[in-house]
């Protein structure tokens, strides 16, 4: 990847002990590396102590930093590896979601393949959703979302985290996490489309009859 | 293209696809197909308005921060780096 000039000049600020940007850096990014820390890890606490971990690493070598990549992609591949090794040596016995494999909305709500008309088409369509957007930000709503995330696979979390929480671009996102183009959509897609199927069930099971 | 000859995208397929499409890396000749069946399908319209509205909802969940006694550590940790 390219460094900008932008890039060029923060990197040189910081290495010449400029506390005004590192300050800018460390209140800038921390909420994204907290945010893959946790895609990992339970504890909120061992996730903050992650990315002070990661700071850490990221000061003890960045007069060494060759600008391979980005400086944020970097920082953020940083946390990621330290992150991993930490839930790796905590092992929770998490099971794995059986999601990996089948399709995203279960084969039950469509016409079988072969029927006479329609096939493979809905049988029972996607419920109905509240009509003001903002419902999906209310409180109940709200807490599904982060039921549904918390219940994903780390490597479709960490995916959903930088491009959907954070906003990261697919290249971007390919970099930090180590993944190839189509690994990356496949991961997000079973990701988004689980928040989806959550927040549908949740939608059904409050819809007023 | 005429998408009219092209095979029906079958609601099973386009929800598989939806990722694809909205990153637009689907090919011309599926892409014809998805938007052509989204124009007839309102069930798929839906589901594709939902996936839209999860990604917004998504994208507005409150942001993170670490707490102010980690940062203050960490800067304190930089002053000492920077005079070295």
């Amino acid at each position: 990847m390219r460094r900008s000039f932008e890039e060029d000049a923060l990197l040189e600020a910081l290495l010449k002990g400029d506390e005004r940007i590192f300050t800018e850096l460390v209140e800038g990014w921390s909420g994204t590396m907290l945010r893959v820390a946790l895609s990992h890890l339970d504890s909120r606490a061992v996730a903050e102590e992650v990315v002070q971990e990661a700071w850490l690493i990221v000061l003890r070598d960045l007069r060494r930093f060759e600008c391979r990549s980005a400086l944020r992609t970097w920082v953020l591949g940083v946390v990621i590896n330290l992150a991993r090794s930490r839930a790796r040596a905590e092992r929770r016995s998490l099971p794995m979601p059986a999601d990996a494999v089948g399709p995203v909305v279960e084969g039950a709500r469509f016409r079988p393949a072969g029927a006479a008309r329609w096939s493979q088409h809905w049988a029972v369509g996607p419920v109905h959703w509240p009509a003001p957007e903002e419902e999906l930000l209310a409180g109940e709503a709200r807490e599904v979302i982060l039921a549904a995330i918390r219940g994903l696979s780390p490597s479709q979390r960490e995916v959903l985290v930088l491009r959907d929480l954070e906003g990261l671009t697919a290249t971007e996102t390919c970099n930090v996490l180590g993944l190839t183009d189509t690994n990356q959509r496949v991961l997000l897609h079973r990701a988004r489309s689980r928040v989806r199927n959550a927040l549908e069930r949740h939608f059904e099971a409050t819809e007023v009859t | 293209m005429n998408v009219d000859d092209l095979p029906e995208l079958p609601c099973r397929e386009l929800v598989e696809l939806v990722t694809d499409y909205l990153e637009d890396r689907l090919s011309p000749r599926d892409r014809a197909r998805f938007e052509a069946h989204i124009a007839e399908c309102e069930y798929c319209d839906t589901y594709l308005e939902q996936m839209r509205q999860t990604i917004r909802a998504l994208g507005r969940l409150p942001e993170e921060s670490l707490a102010p006694e980690a940062r203050d550590a960490l800067l304190s940790a930089y002053g000492n780096w920077s005079r070295r």
